[in-house]
């Protein structure tokens, strides 16, 4: 549709949302994403039943948990969109983005980074 | 129910057909045992005996054998209340040998609220034995003169046992089979929960009379009294097993605050009047909880002033 | 089955702060079931606790295994060959496992990640509830098939109790009375009659009061 959205994120395609499991989001996170969203059909609609039921459990749950380690459950969202709603992906792109930014770099980037800067340093 | 089981004057008064009358008092919520004495002085002349509440809602107070004796020394019967919840069946045995060693005459058996409405809620409970387990306990003792291990006890316990019974708790069909299955298990009195549906008690009664219930144990109605409209909506909300119906509600909220107590009051009266007509009533169990001092009144406005002559 | 619930992870953090090499042992049977301790409680469990102790500055490594069950010897030996590789074991398995992994693994530090809670049914997804207090001395033949040791708050064996009001118990509309339960199936079996009849003082000899237990089958132990 030739919409602007943001660049700075990538896109993991899956046949349903009710494929993501806890993990999938924290294994993101550990690995040093900024922010997560899942975006999945409209409640009601689900191509599978209730796999966008599940999906929404699950990401409360992840946000939970990463703000019991002090990363922010901010930083993971749930959208529900039907297929064909190309501008209202693009708006929930920009709100996302726009969040994630003012909220800053993830807590383990951020640690990470610092880690190999240290190991840089002894190593040299 | 020909010769006496117990020293004790509840127990004559009863056998000997009249209504019995009894009350209840709570031990303090600390160690001082004048206030024991106080309210068994207040009512003493109006009633046949006492009963002493053992740690009533969980909350942790004076003994009940403790207060029990206390009355005991000053001349008045008690009924001692005993919970399963708090011991188990050595510290029963031990207790009841405790009462009978100070001629302590009545005992009623329960199981007790659940400690979680107390002071303890992260404490165990017990339940060794549960309520009927425990009147068959204190009729062996008395009766076979045994402990439940098998030894013979020194000077058995004399001891008039009792149970409670609740005509409004669920399912009402089996409240009467459940009051046999407690006179089967040995029990000699009954008290009951309070009651303000008279219609239902009645129905309950009727059936307990159809068994011949009334004749093998002393069916006692028991009596509280009102003191405001929000302890009616309270009792009718908040307490399990209890039945408030609302003309009484009605009655309490009709009158002006200040005078709902003596509508409670006057309510109470009026349904003991009733309630001596009903056959099977052997007597009633008075609880005025924390107002000991309208107890006086209430027995002589409903004819039960004085006590019998036994 | 066992069911158990994951210990609150601010629990857990605690225990380890101390050591820098820790396997998450997760247990194929009864907390997979009920989704406390299995391999994807274990998966979580593993990249929660790396995430927190990295923003904390301290990279901990922190493995992950699930083995059929922790509570038999066999499956416990699998992990004897990598055990020199850590400091710390925090099991996610039920009470019994964690205890039967310390005693193989005497100099092992072993923690426990789920608080056992009781034997209980999974009536329906997320929700297991208590049906056996492994009293040793069934009654159930008695009551119908519904447990008064268990199932009742007061454990009253000639009940209901007067607390007893619309079929749940005194302690709240959540709980059902199990009384009223034993009471509609002595119905729905037709055997009422049964109601009267006085259970006996229980010997709880059997029970956790008597000591802890052992079963032994001499047959099987050659």
């Amino acid at each position: 549709m030739r919409l602007k959205i943001p660049t700075n994120f990538r896109i993991v395609r899956l046949p349903c949302t009710g494929k993501i499991d806890i993990i999938h989001i924290l294994r993101a996170f550990e690995k040093g994403a900024d922010g997560l969203y899942v975006v999945g059909c409209m409640e009601g609609d689900c191509h599978f039943n209730q796999g966008n039921y599940r999906a929404r459990k699950r990401v409360e749950q992840a946000a939970k948990i990463l703000d019991q380690v002090g990363v922010g459950g901010e930083r993971v969202k749930m959208y529900n969109l039907s297929s064909g709603e190309g501008p209202l992906f693009a708006q929930y792109s920009i709100e996302m983005v726009n969040k994630i930014k003012e909220m800053g770099p993830s807590p383990v980037r951020l640690a990470k980074q610092k880690m190999a800067k240290q190991k840089k340093v002894t190593a040299a | 129910m020909s010769e006496f089981v117990s020293a004790g004057r509840l127990e004559r008064v009863m056998k000997a057909g009249h209504l019995g009358v009894t009350s209840e008092c709570g031990p303090p919520r600390g160690t001082d045992p004048e206030e024991v004495r106080k309210k068994g002085m207040l009512i003493k002349d109006y009633v046949d005996a006492i009963n002493v509440t053992d740690n009533q809602t969980a909350m942790t107070r004076m003994s009940s054998l403790a207060a029990c004796v206390h009355l005991k020394l000053l001349g008045i019967e008690p009924v001692l209340q005993m919970v399963t919840r708090d011991r188990n069946r050595v510290a029963l045995q031990s207790d009841i040998l405790g009462a009978a060693s100070f001629d302590i005459p009545n005992m009623l058996c329960l199981s007790g609220d659940h400690q979680s409405f107390g002071d303890c809620a992260q404490g165990q409970n017990v339940h060794d034995l549960d309520s009927m387990q425990l009147v068959q306990t204190v009729r062996h003792m008395r009766d076979e003169g045994k402990f439940l291990g098998g030894d013979d006890i020194k000077r058995p316990p004399k001891i008039f046992v009792g149970a409670a019974a609740n005509p409004f708790a669920d399912p009402f069909e089996i409240r009467v089979p459940r009051l046999a299955k407690k006179i089967a298990c040995g029990a000699e009195f009954i008290q009951t929960q309070c009651i303000y549906n008279i219609d239902k008690f009645k129905e309950w009664m009727r059936r307990a009379v159809d068994r011949g219930l009334h004749e093998k144990a002393f069916i006692m109605a028991g009596m509280t009294p009102m003191k405001s409209v929000g302890m009616a909506k309270y009792m009718k909300k908040k307490v399990p097993g209890m039945d408030v119906p609302d003309e009484i509600i009605a009655r309490l909220s009709g009158v002006e605050k200040g005078k709902q107590a003596q509508e409670g009051i006057d309510i109470c009266v009026e349904h003991i009047q009733q309630l001596k007509e009903v056959t099977g009533v052997a007597g009633f169990h008075i609880m005025a909880i924390e107002w000991e001092e309208k107890v006086p009144e209430i027995v002589e406005r409903s004819g039960l002033y004085p006590r019998p002559e036994i | 089955m066992i069911i158990a619930e994951k210990k609150p992870i601010e629990e857990i953090i605690e225990e380890v702060r101390n050591f820098d090499r820790i396997l998450i042992l997760g247990c194929n049977e009864c907390v997979t079931v009920c989704e406390a301790g299995g391999k994807k409680e274990v998966e979580v469990l593993a990249s929660a606790l790396r995430m927190y102790f990295i923003t904390q500055g301290k990279e901990k490594i922190i493995s992950e295994h699930t083995i059929e069950r922790q509570c038999d010897h066999e499956y416990l030996e699998e992990i004897r060959k990598d055990i020199d590789n850590y400091d710390a074991i925090v099991s996610l398995a039920c009470g019994v496992g964690v205890q039967f992994a310390a005693e193989k693994y005497l100099t092992m530090p072993l923690l426990p990640g789920v608080n056992t809670i009781c034997l209980g049914a999974n009536e329906d997804r997320g929700l297991w509830t208590e049906r056996c207090q492994a009293c040793g001395s069934c009654v159930l033949a008695r009551t119908g098939g519904i447990c008064p040791v268990s199932r009742c708050a007061k454990r009253v064996l000639n009940g209901p109790c007067g607390g007893s009001t619309n079929g749940k118990c005194e302690l709240g509309p959540d709980i059902d009375c199990a009384w009223q339960l034993i009471l509609d199936r002595l119905k729905a079996l037709g055997r009422m009659d049964d109601y009267e009849k006085v259970a006996p003082i229980k010997d709880w000899s059997t029970d956790r009061a008597g000591g802890p237990r052992t079963v032994t089958r001499e047959d099987v132990n050659i």
